[in-house]
């Protein structure tokens, strides 16, 4: 037995130290790498271009989010991407429920995992060919159209559009955490509830719903996030709008201001922070 | 990325660097009327051709340097080429201050930066066998020479076209008013414009034809005044457009499902679009257009100058000439280039109609510095353009 | 079971009905990879198998394809060492700032793309002078995969617990024993299943990528975003994205059976 103790060695008699070795690679790699650049960027915030060569110049001021707010065209464009955002998370929220729950309590072993297969599948398929489907199916002649037109209704290019594009894109992202929260819930709870005399809705409010809303949340940070960062969507099938994402990318790429991109990068961050923090308390990261 | 949308904003920002000629450092700025107007770096220029070095670091728009014509070069040539692609002409201008590429292809936006920079010397041409074959109206312009000294080799250009669906268009359209003036509402939400900053000077250009009082000379030259003008065509422009666009397939399909019916294009679109789907028309307005042209440049601290001349050369001849005319969709350089491309390709991009190339308003870079040569004024440069364009799509 | 019988069909006809909706523009992707038309409209034109030859003989696919595989392999390798780490030390310590690591985790993927790829960008660009290329697109795709992992492993630690581990300790195992013969094996689904995520996630991530890729190395999805726009290429994108949409039957049915479907998104 003598040579127990240095076969478990330091690391055994040292649970700190093990602590330390465990996290600081991840630790180093997200805080050193990620949010110094993140810090970086928002520094950047605070500086301007020289406009004639376009190189950076490292003079402090607060010119960048002046504009941001003094132009009206940004408040317009922050505040169509949040509704965007909204209407895609309630979307999805709808379709995701009757699929997840009949995918947890109802369907056998065999059918569960059939469906999940059909649900993760899409995720592979390329966003943009998706998108760019979509786009045939809005078309003037296209199906959609087709199908629409004996009711008199006509769906072009335009937000509508964009807000189920997006949706469908990430339906996937809503489904997966809704279903993991549903099959955490024993049948056995569902079944006591009925036992006790809880009619369906009943149990559905009761029980159902406080196990889902966490689910439901986290299934919400990706779909906001996703469609606030998202610029590529909306030039596909949205007609002549644009979302916060393209006013980014084109102050950075096309018109070669980072410092202003970054000011107005800071706008999707603020909203998510903002967002995680609300949805913190409802124990959403737990369920990511 | 290798986007025809990035290309575009590429061939923009080669304007740019007109600009920034235009305005450069102060010691080599003495002030003269319009265009380039510097005093570039005095760099000796290649006296004679030796052996190839056996490597050559190109620094090429995508589309510019494709295996199909870069491999025939370095088995003729021998000399094992590098291609790196950039994205913008930012990207291109500052990649070339490295030293590590050789040779660079720059879009008129670009170009005088670099030689205001010193980062590109001047051609020898005659260096360049193939270069008496260019087109004479694509030499000493003020986007690749600098007084009289040509600083890089022409290898294509091409116009913004007007295209329209004969079916639902009547009549035929003339010139831009079936976008900008009264008659684009009988299109409304048919109608489409492209989605870059540098549209902006499309209106420019038609408000220069139908607004004397607003003295527009140049369309990449716009004070305030005359940006708050275009804008607001714009602006009003917008209630009719259906969509914009910034690629290939986005524009040729919905001019197929008849989704659009009328707007800016390139011939490149025009010819792909199905005639049983669609019938259409592109032309050049006699009211002229925009468009853009590309150059080739020595890099001043290559290592394989040599072998930088022979692709140069290379390039130009008339069968790559033709190939990557015919890959990125626009006018060859060289007219011989007619004979290797497919029949009929050069009709349909006018290659060598000089009264054709000439109503072409070549992408420039918007600067502070009138690019029209005006001084009492300070002009609305890219950034702003591209603000501009935010609010414009609102 | 509670749940009443027509509640159920109402249920599997919705199922049925979503489904549907999903798989008919990925339907009309692979009808359109045999449209003689060269670009999407409806109806097709005509019906061709010219597009897949082309597809097949597209050298540029390949190395696009075989970048995107690389890029994902490593973001995946990368992220399932740091998520587990991250995920042991969060799951069997208790430390104060547990919940800034949590957050720390999740903030790449909850903040939006287009933020990551403009910081990464800039970081790499401005500050590090690094050209851009293969590393930085895995180093951003490692950063925003860290979750997938981290939450798939977190979720299973909290349930199998630490007994077993403190066991074989007891036992005299070393700690690197001890994860070897007992942590990893009660992992082995989770991490499957975490990679698998992550591995997607990279394979068609698109924006990120945008901003951390140089000009020379294009990913499978910015080669399709390329080419959407040349307008003989867009039938090639099609088959690409109808055979990686077949293709993808493949890794999600081995992990399924690899798991013996248990918990294969896990706490997702």
């Amino acid at each position: 037995m003598q040579d127990v103790p240095r076969k478990r060695g330091v690391l055994h008699r040292h649970p700190r130290l093990r602590l330390g070795l465990l996290l600081s690679p991840p630790m180093l790699w997200l805080g050193v790498a990620y949010l110094t650049s993140l810090a970086v960027l928002l520094i950047t915030a605070f500086w301007t271009t020289n406009t004639f060569t376009t190189e950076i110049e490292r003079v402090w001021n607060l010119d960048n989010f002046r504009q941001l707010w003094n132009i009206d065209v940004y408040r317009t464009i922050t505040i169509r991407t949040l509704w965007i955002a909204v209407l895609v998370t309630v979307v999805d929220a709808l379709i995701a429920f009757p699929i997840a729950f009949f995918m947890a309590k109802v369907a056998s072993r065999r059918w569960q995992r059939v469906l999940l297969i059909a649900v993760l599948m899409p995720l592979w398929a390329s966003y943009l060919v998706k998108a760019y489907a979509w786009r045939a199916m809005f078309s003037g002649t296209g199906p959609l159209n087709w199908a629409l037109d004996p009711i008199g209704l006509h769906l072009g290019y335009g937000l509508t559009a964009t807000v189920i594009t997006l949706a469908y894109l990430w339906l996937p992202y809503m489904i997966l955490p809704m279903y993991a929260g549903l099959e955490r819930v024993p049948d056995s709870v569902l079944e006591a509830s009925a036992d006790l005399g809880a009619k369906g809705g009943t149990t559905i409010r009761r029980v159902v719903l406080p196990i889902l809303w966490p689910a439901l949340f986290a299934g919400s940070i990706f779909t906001f996030s996703l469609t606030l960062g998202d610029y590529i969507t909306v030039k596909i099938v949205g007609g002549t709008n644009q979302m916060i994402g393209n006013a980014v990318y084109d102050s950075a790429l096309t018109g070669n201001n980072l410092p202003f991109a970054a000011a107005l990068a800071c706008v999707p961050v603020v909203i998510m922070l903002v967002y995680l923090a609300a949805v913190r308390r409802t124990g959403a990261l737990d369920n990511l | 990325m290798r986007s025809v949308r990035t290309l575009a904003t590429a061939a923009a920002v080669g304007a740019m660097i007109l600009t920034f000629g235009g305005c450069g450092s102060s010691d080599d700025n003495k002030s003269s009327n319009g265009g380039a107007t510097f005093t570039p770096p005095d760099l000796p220029m290649k006296k004679s051709l030796g052996k190839g070095e056996g490597a050559v670091s190109i620094l090429a728009w995508a589309g510019y340097a494709e295996k199909e014509w870069v491999t025939p070069f370095e088995k003729a040539t021998g000399c094992k080429a590098t291609v790196k692609y950039f994205n913008t002409s930012d990207d291109a201008v500052n990649l070339i201050k490295s030293g590590d590429y050789d040779v660079v292809s720059a879009s008129g936006d670009a170009s005088l930066r670099m030689i205001a920079a010193g980062s590109v010397e001047p051609v020898n041409t005659d260096l360049v066998p193939n270069y008496k074959d260019v087109y004479p109206f694509l030499k000493d312009r003020p986007w690749n020479s600098v007084n009289g000294q040509m600083y890089g080799i022409p290898h294509g250009y091409g116009a913004n076209l007007l295209m329209w669906n004969k079916k639902d268009v009547n009549p035929a359209p003339t010139d831009w008013s079936v976008v900008f003036g009264p008659d684009a509402a009988k299109y409304k939400g048919k109608v489409t414009a492209y989605d870059s900053p540098i549209y902006i000077a499309d209106a420019a250009l038609y408000l220069m034809n139908t607004k004397p009082d607003l003295k527009i000379k140049d369309p990449y030259a716009l004070d305030q005044k005359q940006l708050d003008a275009a804008v607001a065509l714009l602006k009003e422009q917008k209630k009719n457009v259906g969509e914009y666009w910034s690629d290939y397939a986005k524009e040729q399909s919905a001019f197929e499902t008849g989704d659009t019916v009328v707007g800016t294009t390139w011939q490149v679109i025009a010819s792909a679009v199905d005639p049983k789907k669609a019938d259409v028309e592109a032309i050049l307005p006699d009211s002229g257009s925009t468009g853009w042209s590309d150059t080739w440049m020595v890099a001043t601290k290559s290592k394989h100058k040599n072998c930088a001349y022979l692709w140069m050369n290379d390039i130009i001849s008339p069968k790559a000439n033709a190939a990557v005319a015919q890959y990125f969709g626009e006018s060859p350089s060289n007219p011989k280039a007619c004979e290797f491309a497919a029949k009929g390709f050069c009709d349909t991009y006018h290659a060598g109609d000089a009264a054709y190339a000439a109503k072409i308003h070549y992408w420039n870079t918007p600067t502070a510095a009138c690019l029209d040569g005006r001084k009492n004024v300070k002009c609305t440069d890219y950034q702003q353009w591209t603000q501009a364009w935010t609010e414009v799509k609102g | 079971m509670t749940i009443s019988r027509t509640t159920k069909i109402v249920l599997g006809v919705l199922t049925a009905l979503v489904l549907a909706l999903v798989y008919l523009p990925l339907g009309m992707v692979i009808l359109n990879s045999f449209n003689t038309s060269s670009s999407f409209s409806w109806p097709p034109s005509g019906l061709t198998t010219n597009w897949w030859h082309a597809a097949w003989h597209n050298p540029d696919v390949r190395d696009s394809l075989r970048l995107s595989l690389e890029v994902a392999a490593m973001s995946t390798v990368i992220a399932l060492v740091l998520g587990t780490m991250a995920a042991l030390a969060l799951a069997r310590y208790r430390f104060f700032g547990q919940d800034a690591v949590s957050l720390l985790i999740i903030l790449p993927i909850a903040l939006p793309g287009i933020v990551t790829g403009l910081a990464f960008q800039n970081l790499f660009r401005s500050i590090l002078n690094i050209d851009l290329g293969y590393w930085t697109i895995v180093v951003a795709h490692a950063t925003f995969c860290i979750v997938t992992v981290f939450n798939n492993v977190l979720a299973r630690l909290r349930r199998v617990g630490g007994n077993l581990e403190e066991a074989s300790m007891d036992l005299g195992a070393g700690t690197f024993t001890t994860f070897r013969l007992v942590t990893f094996p009660a992992l082995r689904s989770a991490l499957l299943a975490g990679g698998l995520l992550a591995f997607a996630l990279s394979f068609d991530e698109i924006i990120v990528t945008t901003f951390t890729a140089g000009g020379g190395t294009r990913t499978l999805p910015l080669w399709i975003y390329d080419h959407m726009f040349r307008p003989n290429d867009a039938p090639v994108v099609n088959v690409v994205a109808a055979a990686l949409l077949v293709l993808s039957i493949v890794p999600i049915w081995l992990a399924q059976r690899l798991s013996q479907g248990e918990e294969m998104v896990g706490a997702r």
